[in-house]
């Protein structure tokens, strides 16, 4: 199991366009991914959970895999969030 | 049964064809619960449903990619999206396990949980998203109950598609060769549908309630998109004149076609730019299949729509220029930001308020918000060096605004010379004119900008005090008012006044036909408008000389009512023989 923390620094948040990216993204790995946010537990695979989390700019998350493909996922997912940045 | 006027005009032309009645699905009141012995097969039952919905999406979104646009397109993307999402389907798992319900039901009760989540966050965006979520609850549900989905993206004969709605969505996918028209219950002349429909050339009536209990499948209708008309079952004669028309419709088109490249001038040689007006860079396709000069009016306003934060630069750098390549060097005119209360525009934040025509819109908010502005002006500076770009501001009443305006684009340019990013240096800079104190007091503009683009729709309704949007008094708006008339002729006068200056227009009146000989002869000199109408305003231009539009807009203006003055007009053109050109 591998985790991170990271800050949304975008000015959406992970919502509306940029929350479809990322689940998009993460959708993409075998590995079983998930946000912790504000002491709730995220399926980062779904966009109807990760839409009405509300992450907005300035949030910090966890964000968690576990799976053959862990390490990929977190570093790619990073990558994502870190290129919201407009 | 006679001629009825059913809804409002939405799309011109004539259509006579069968009816194809689109009824949603009656759904029982009661889906239903299993015995614990039932829950694998109702398990099935919904795997199934989401596999058959996931193939059907799949198949509207290239179907839409292809007719509608990528734009368009999206919307079935986040379809997809929710389709294969795993909480979504955790959820009517559990409601088929865990309380017994029929995969129907499981399918009905989350997505009107999930909807409802969506809608009890304050969020435009999510709640838009709501609606998506019972649009694809409604299909999952269809395919659980074995209901047929009415598809109009293959059909085997021609027909009129006639419903309570026809959503922008259905629009985007229906099948062009064979919907020769469309009647709804619902939606207006500026609904997305009715855009939609001119776009595709499908004549159309919307508003028409009540028309689906009038109405048999099967039964043949006349359409009339250009009157808002309907005929239910018309008699042979009726359907024979009709069709007639149709076949005399599509060889003057046809013969249009002829003139697509030949030079927009008249027959002593005056120059008339032929322009389009476009909202999405993906117009530009239609844009040259008419033979446009250019593109007189390009909305910036897609851009902000339908999202949560503004357009970053770079966004928008790459729509301009997309736009610009497309054109090829022929002028394009790039209006900025134009929004206001009347629209929601989740990213911009902005109020409803009580009188947005005459509130906080358009450069009211860009001259506040010059972040925002800036943003925009330094994407469409950069991508002047892509072809031959103006930039227009709208919504000017005075002087002062000009100014700052400009100021705020010299900003733009300095921040893009520090970042060593290169722009046309000599790029002109115009307004548009639709405050009346600025058609007033056009000569005091003169000396701050390069031209000037009428925006007749605004003007009419500021000029006359109409709102066109409320039936009670939308007779009183016509753009043939005495009044609005005098105001044209003062801006042109304006420009002639200053070498280099030039007056366009851009509203509705520029494309219609009965307008051209008056326009042409108060003397301007470009004239931007649906695509759809070039080539009609093209025919009207090549068959007259300057000094007879003169003397036509000499007679107008001593005309004392727009009924005169269309009726006059009307007369002109049927002695030229080109009277037929109102009709199309």
């Amino acid at each position: 199991m591998r985790s991170t923390e990271i800050l949304i620094k975008n000015k959406t948040g992970l919502h509306a366009r940029p929350a479809s990216e990322f689940v998009k993204a993460a959708g993409r790995f075998k590995s079983a991914i998930t946000i912790e946010f504000k002491d709730k537990k995220i399926n980062a695979k779904s966009i109807v959970h990760v839409l009405s989390a509300g992450i907005s700019a300035g949030s910090t998350i966890v964000l968690t895999a576990e799976g053959e493909d862990e390490q990929e996922a977190i570093e790619t997912l990073t990558d994502v969030i870190d290129k919201f940045e407009e | 049964m006679k001629n009825m006027k059913i809804g409002v005009a939405c799309s011109p032309g004539l259509a006579v064809e069968k009816a194809y009645i689109l009824r949603e699905p009656e759904i029982p009141a009661d889906l239903g619960s299993i015995q614990p012995d039932q829950v694998e097969q109702e398990l099935g039952k919904l795997n199934g449903a989401l596999e058959k919905s996931i193939g059907q999406i799949e198949d509207i979104y290239r179907k839409a990619l292809q007719t509608a646009g990528t734009e368009e397109a999206k919307i079935f993307e986040a379809h997809r999206m929710i389709l294969e999402d795993p909480i979504f389907r955790e959820g009517m798992e559990n409601a088929i396990k865990d309380c017994l319900l029929t995969a129907g039901h499981a399918i009905a009760k989350t997505a009107e949980e999930q909807a409802a989540v969506f809608e009890s966050i304050d969020d435009a965006y999510l709640r838009e998203r709501a609606a998506d979520i019972r649009d694809i609850g409604n299909r999952l549900l269809y395919n659980a109950l074995g209901i047929e989905i009415k598809d109009v993206s293959s059909l085997n004969e021609s027909v009129i598609l006639v419903a309570h709605d026809i959503t922008p969505s259905l629009m985007a996918t229906i099948d062009r060769e064979h919907v020769k028209g469309i009647l709804a219950e619902v939606g207006g002349a500026t609904a997305h549908t009715a855009i939609l429909a001119r776009n595709m050339e499908i004549p159309a009536v919307l508003g028409a309630s009540g028309i689906l209990s009038m109405i048999k499948d099967g039964e043949t209708l006349i359409l009339d998109g250009g009157k808002g008309e309907v005929e239910i079952n018309p008699d042979e004669a009726k359907i024979a004149q009709a069709y007639e028309k149709i076949e005399k419709t599509a060889r003057i088109k046809k013969e249009l076609r002829l003139i697509k490249d030949i030079e927009s001038r008249t027959k002593d040689g005056r120059r008339i730019e032929l322009a389009a007006n476009i909202g999405v860079p993906s117009d530009t396709g239609k844009v040259l299949e008419y033979g446009a000069d250019g593109i007189g009016l390009f909305r910036t306003e897609f851009l902000y729509m339908d999202r949560i934060c503004a357009p970053c630069e770079e966004e928008q750098f790459e729509a301009y220029k997309k736009v610009l390549r497309d054109l090829d060097g022929k002028p394009v005119i790039i209006r900025t930001l134009d929004v206001g209360g009347d629209k929601e525009i989740p990213c911009l934040n902005m109020e409803r308020e009580d009188n947005p025509f005459l509130g906080y819109r358009a450069i009211r908010i860009c001259l506040d918000d010059t972040e925002l502005f800036k943003t925009q002006l330094r994407a469409i500076l950069r991508a002047s060096v892509y072809g031959n770009e103006l930039i227009m501001f709208p919504m000017i009443s005075n002087v002062e605004e000009v100014v700052k305006a400009k100021k705020i684009m010299e900003e733009a340019k300095a921040e893009l010379e520090r970042k060593g990013q290169e722009y046309a240096p000599d790029v002109k800079v115009g307004i548009m004119v639709e405050i009346p104190s600025t058609a007033v007091a056009a000569d005091l503009f003169v000396d701050h900008v390069d031209f000037f683009s009428i925006g007749t729709n605004d003007l009419t309704q500021y000029i006359l005090a109409v709102d066109r949007g409320n039936t009670r008094v939308s007779h009183l708006y016509n753009c043939f008012h005495p009044a609005l008339i005098r105001l044209l002729k003062n801006v042109v006068e304006a420009s002639e006044s200053r070498k280099g200056v030039f007056t366009g227009m851009c509203g509705e009146m520029a494309g219609n036909p009965l307008a051209t000989l008056l326009l042409v002869g108060l003397g301007f000199t470009e004239l931007s408008m649906s695509p759809g109408s070039i080539l009609k305003v093209k025919k009207i231009i090549t068959s007259v000389d300057t000094a007879y539009a003169k003397r036509v807009a000499e007679h107008v203006l001593g005309l004392a009512s727009a009924e005169e003055i269309e009726a006059y007009l009307k007369g002109e053109l049927k002695a030229l023989g080109l009277d037929y050109l109102l009709e199309l």
